[in-house]
């Protein structure tokens, strides 16, 4: 077998593992969670004995590792389960929707949301680290070193209200609202998620610039780099060409911690911007103790970190000749 | 010569200008400040104008919200059921209980079985014709042994429903209750269709003026005008979406930036810069919302009614609604009936802070010791300011107040209704007795004061029961006003403000000059109620 398929198969077992783990933290720290779904929703007038009724039809009186068991044979077979809330009111009919139902549109939005602003960081990321080393401290490389540090420091909820404020309240290019509609056409769902992707573009742009820019800087000091240069070869061919390929490892890794961030991290974007994604699908749910809902969103975003990590690995290896051929 | 109704219509269609109006109503004979007034209100009044897609944004709406009226809780689906469906009765714009779905009804004398006869012609947004059946399973709904409705326990008195024509329904009450039409125009009882002898929710057909398109919940429901409503001059936009915006900011961003044409909740922080804004107007209503403090009185220290009566005087009113409220608010007397409502007592005194009274009930009480009180913003936002505000002027009387800070997750379950004394709020009920009925009388589930025996607490008790009955309004007032005062001075809820609702509307909308301030958005029913004018 190749080495690097084998590698690959081996990164995906532990990522098995490891998720088999995150689940079985998420379940038993979500029974330490005070509070109970049938309070939450009933609402703090609810009788006793509705609670009660509540609660048995959910499965909540069953012991623990049964319930752990069911749900993590659901998981197994592509089930998450149905969420707690939507349960009929009478009659005993289970209209409960399933959490995947609940979850798809919200993922679909989610990573509609991490994609347009992957296509902007990213490249822009890339272009600003190679020329910003290549123009190593002049006075290019010092202002997009500065403007790329100043917009990572503002918390994400301010450069979120600044370019409201300027794009949205005072030139009204932009709409601060970006609650899309499932129905919205391609265009009109990149213009309503203008603002929010902007926000988090700003927001991650300086941490993959910084890595790209210090990656190859940190190669132009190696042997082989000066054999290049006296070999004659120009500054662009010497990052592009000699620098570049030995120093995509930490940039991707970086890339990829970055990429998920942006689909798991980026409720605060959410809550300014009303967008419906699953971050405020996740924040509702651990409110209102829908606990099915709650363990959907964060295996989710277990497997998400999970197969980005195994992605930036792959990635780091084919373009490693080092560890593509191990001795 | 043309009269002055002639006057008020070309003042309505811009045919005369405000010059003109008066000149002409002084030939008329009226003088000029009453012509001015009148000019206002007809223009105010001019019939409102149909069409346009009218979008609302709400502090609520969760993933869990669904249509079944049984579990609807928050504002959100409070609007949304309100716009696509009807009651048997409504409560309109200036607090008065109109029939709905109902067409006439009729009690005994006794107040135990109540005729409904419903209006005929309705149509539900399926087609389906409105009749005895449906208001039969609309309300069974909410019986029986296994129903998870938040208002069982409102129907726990029922006997019996029964279907008595095509149009008529009996209720028979197991005790007599005069409010019983008014508990019908609860949200939770709307009328849905029936379907296999169960109410059917599910569909999300109504009978109200809009029909549901979409309905995502937690963010959003869009709705188009039903042209068969069967209310004239109500439904005057063609279309409605009615938006999730929880986050404050994002929600007063929305109004300033005109992406909606009303929001709820405005922060009582900012609502001064909001009303600078030229598009917009500040509405407000004084509401049933108050904020509470309930001692529990069936162990010390708080079973001494003199040491409640030092905690009741000790609190500085004023200072509550001027910091918390900033004033959006009024002050409260002690018991839950807000000044909005009909039996509302404006004969008692303000209970204002009085350090002086307060530390002579506290030495008769003979307590010594801090008093911890129990609280968090799961109460209400500005709880554990509240609460320390309530600590200072307490200070002053000489009394220690020890602030205790609770977890905002699990408040309602671990500490409201268990805690001594703890921060809490109340939405309010239309009726006084349905007030009563939740949180005073001895039988509640939710008394979270625990007010249950005693003298006064049987007093009050017998005239709950008593005036539950009484179909005589006069005898009935004099009963009310006798309880709100035995809750005041013996109760154990401390009620130092009632909130009003808050809200920023685009100018370009219109409404009736009063708004319904039972719930928030004109009683939630400003869909069909208002209009671009």
């Amino acid at each position: 077998m190749h080495p690097v398929i084998r590698t690959i198969l081996q990164r995906l077992g532990l990522g098995l593992v490891t998720l088999f783990v995150v689940s079985l933290i998420l379940f038993s720290s979500i029974e330490f969670l005070p509070g109970d779904f049938g309070e939450a929703v009933l609402g703090q007038a609810a009788l006793p004995e509705t609670v009660e009724a509540f609660r048995k039809e959910l499965g909540l009186h069953l012991p623990m590792h049964e319930r752990y068991f069911d749900w993590l044979g659901g998981i197994l077979t592509g089930d998450m389960g149905n969420s707690f809330s939507g349960r009929g009111s009478s009659g005993g009919q289970d209209r409960s929707r399933p959490v995947i139902e609940l979850l798809a549109p919200r993922l679909a939005n989610t990573l509609f949301l991490a994609s347009m602003a992957a296509i902007i960081s990213v490249p822009l990321a890339l272009f600003l680290g190679i020329t910003a080393a290549l123009y190593r401290n002049t006075i290019y490389d010092r202002t997009v070193n500065a403007l790329t540090l100043t917009t990572i420091s503002f918390p994400e909820f301010f450069v979120a209200y600044l370019l409201i404020l300027g794009l949205s309240s005072f030139t009204k290019i932009f709409p601060s609202l970006a609650n899309i509609d499932p129905d919205a056409v391609f265009w009109e769902r990149v213009y309503l998620t203008a603002l929010p992707a902007l926000t988090l573009t700003l927001v991650i742009v300086a941490h993959m610039m910084r890595m790209t820019r210090a990656a190859i800087i940190n190669l132009m000091a190696s042997p082989y780099i000066e054999m290049a240069d006296l070999k004659g070869a120009s500054k662009s061919e010497i990052i592009l060409r000699h620098a570049l390929p030995n120093a995509w490892a930490p940039i991707v890794t970086v890339i990829a911690f970055n990429l998920a961030y942006l689909v798991v991290g980026v409720v605060v974007v959410e809550v300014v911007f009303v967008y419906p994604g699953v971050g405020q699908l996740m924040v509702d749910a651990v409110t209102t103790r829908d606990v099915p809902v709650v363990q959907g969103c964060a295996m989710i975003f277990a497997a998400t970190y999970i197969l980005l990590n195994l992605f930036a690995d792959i990635i780091s290896i084919i373009t490693n000749p080092r560890l593509l051929h191990p001795r | 010569m043309a009269d002055i109704k002639d006057l008020e219509k070309a003042a309505r269609e811009g045919k005369l200008d405000r010059r003109e109006f008066i000149k002409r109503a002084g030939a008329l004979g009226l003088a000029a400040p009453f012509a001015a007034t009148l000019l206002s209100q007809s223009v105010q009044a001019a019939m409102p104008k149909k069409g346009g897609k009218f979008v609302q944004g709400t502090a609520h709406g969760s993933t869990t919200d669904n249509l079944d009226p049984a579990t609807n809780e928050n504002g959100f689906s409070q609007n949304v059921v309100f716009t696509y469906s009807n009651h048997l009765f409504e409560v309109d714009n200036t607090g008065q209980l109109v029939p709905e779905l109902a067409e006439s009804f009729e009690a005994s004398k006794d107040a135990k079985t109540w005729v409904f006869r419903l209006r005929k012609g309705v149509e539900f947004h399926n087609g389906k014709s409105l009749t005895a059946d449906d208001v039969l399973a609309s309300l069974n709904h909410h019986r029986g042994e296994d129903s998870q409705s938040a208002v069982k326990a409102l129907l726990t008195p029922v006997e019996s429903i029964k279907k008595t024509g095509s149009h008529e329904v009996t209720v028979k009450l197991n005790a007599g209750n005069a409010d019983f039409p008014f508990l019908m125009s609860d949200y939770h009882f709307a009328i849905l269709p029936e379907f296999n002898g169960e109410m059917d929710w599910q569909s999300g057909f109504g009978t109200g003026g809009y029909i549901i398109e979409k309905f995502e919940p937690g963010v959003r429901a869009t709705f188009k005008r039903n042209p068969n409503y069967f209310k004239s001059g109500r439904a005057h936009f063609d279309e409605v979406e009615t938006i999730s915006l929880i986050d404050t900011t994002a929600r007063q961003n929305a109004i300033m930036n005109q992406e909606v044409h009303a929001i709820g909740r405005v922060d009582p922080k900012t609502v001064h810069l909001l009303s600078r804004n030229p598009s917009l107007k500040i509405l407000e209503t004084t509401g049933t919302l108050h904020y509470t403090f309930p001692m529990r009185v069936d162990a010390p220290p708080f079973d001494n009614y003199d040491l409640r009566m030092a905690v009741k005087l000790s609190v500085d009113r004023e200072q509550l609604v001027k910091k918390i409220l900033l004033g959006h608010g009024a002050m409260g007397n002690d018991h839950p009936i807000s000044s909005s409502q009909p039996f509302h007592n404006g004969e008692m005194p303000q209970r204002m802070y009085d350090p002086d009274k307060a530390k002579h009930h506290l030495k008769k009480s003979g307590f010594e010791g801090a008093l911890d009180l129990s609280t968090s913003e799961a109460a209400f936002s500005g709880a554990v300011d509240a609460a320390l505000l309530i600590k200072d002027s307490a200070a002053k009387a000489g009394l220690n107040v020890n602030v205790v800070r609770e977890p905002k997750d699990g408040y309602w379950s671990n500490v409201w209704n268990k805690k001594p004394w703890c921060a809490c709020y109340w939405g309010g009920r239309p009726t006084v007795d349905w007030m009563y009925s939740s949180a005073y009388v001895n039988d509640s589930e939710w008394n979270d004061t625990n007010w249950r025996t005693g003298a006064a607490a049987d007093r009050f008790n017998k005239l709950v029961i008593e005036a539950r009955s009484e179909l005589d309004n006069e005898k009935r007032r004099a009963m009310y006003y006798e309880t709100q005062q035995i809750l005041s001075d013996d109760g154990g809820a401390l009620i130092p403000m009632f909130a009003n609702y808050i809200h920023a509307v685009s100018k370009k909308i219109g409404h009736d000059e009063q708004v319904a301030g039972n719930w928030e958005f004109d009683g939630n029913k400003n869909v069909e109620r208002w209009w671009f004018a």
